[in-house]
């Protein structure tokens, strides 16, 4: 019972932050125009919710150079990657039971 | 017994109050693992018009060129290996054109943009076999092994499209075995190679291309 609702997470709660969890779920590495252009979101909303996500240590920047410019990947941690399973999990329970 | 009736109370109201999110949050994660990932424009139409122009190609390389290869390392008459170079290379420019025009028309008529992370990906994926291919069949033909092209060109493509079906639609991964199968049945009857490619690179597109039609846009 206490499973439930332990496992869904309230980082996810946001379209947003589970939109980049969901790309980056499938893809090993998204640079920002990317996932702005997936979710269709402003660079400003785009960042916080980026900033939130890293704070947690669910994704991590990758910072490379091409030619002058910074190229700014992001991709999943471990850690991301089992938090983003487990509310998965969380959602699917709570839906077979309103079934 | 106690913590049935809880677990049910709980789970009773939490379904109530958040039942909509729970199963557009899930269609929404799903989605965006689709659209993130795969490169869902390519058109039906893409396919047919491919067929088309690869089926006009072989008649034009086989009755007006004069290219029917019938053993491995043919002897051509002059000018005959330039003009069915040309010819190969128009034919794959238009065919790619098409394409891309036709999946760009789907794209914006879907709201998504053709150039992406997952158009980039399933290109990088194509290029690989594709472009190994290309440079096996320039070096087979610079050594005179002219009837290997048609055949080698269909079996590189069939891997190119095996390996696009993570980054697009699954279904090309189907096309790609038929374009392997006729490219290996062309290399074991070499005589046959151009008859094979028609069907490879234009009936078999055209009938993928139907297909994705009428099950998808139609």
């Amino acid at each position: 019972m206490k499973g439930l609702i332990g496992h869904l997470n309230k980082s996810f709660e946001s379209r947003v932050r589970l939109g980049i969890m969901s790309a980056l779920a499938v893809n090993d590495k998204l640079d920002f125009n990317s996932l702005k252009d997936f979710l269709e979101v402003t660079d400003g909303n785009l960042a916080s919710h980026i900033k939130a996500l890293e704070k947690e240590d669910f994704i991590r920047v990758e910072k490379s150079f091409i030619g002058k410019k910074p190229n700014t990947k992001y991709f999943q941690t471990a850690k991301g990657k089992k938090a983003f399973e487990d509310h998965l999990k969380a959602l699917e329970e709570m839906i077979s039971f309103q079934k | 017994m106690t913590e049935t009736i809880i677990n049910f109370a709980v789970k009773s109201t939490l379904y109530m109050t958040k039942r909509k999110d729970y199963s557009k949050d899930i269609s929404e994660i799903r989605s965006m693992m689709e659209r993130s990932s795969k490169f869902l424009a390519l058109s039906g139409w893409a396919g047919i018009m491919a067929g088309i122009i690869a089926l006009a190609g072989s008649y034009y390389a086989v009755y007006i060129i004069g290219f029917n290869p019938g053993e491995v390392s043919p002897h051509l008459p002059e000018g005959t290996l330039y003009n069915i170079t040309v010819t190969a290379f128009l034919v794959f420019m238009l065919a790619l054109s098409a394409s891309v025009m036709f999946s760009r028309g789907r794209a914006k008529r879907k709201g998504e943009k053709i150039w992406n992370a997952a158009s980039r990906q399933l290109l990088i994926q194509m290029a690989v076999p594709l472009v190994t291919g290309g440079i096996l069949i320039t070096i087979s033909i610079l050594k005179g092994l002219i009837g290997l092209a048609a055949p080698l060109s269909l079996i590189f493509y069939g891997l190119s499209l095996f390996n696009a079906g993570k980054h697009t639609v699954s279904e090309v991964q189907y096309l790609g075995f038929v374009q392997i199968l006729f490219g290996l049945a062309g290399v074991t009857f070499i005589h046959l190679g151009m008859i094979f490619w028609a069907g490879g690179f234009g009936a078999a597109h055209i009938a993928y291309g139907l297909y994705m039609y009428i099950r998808y846009e139609r």
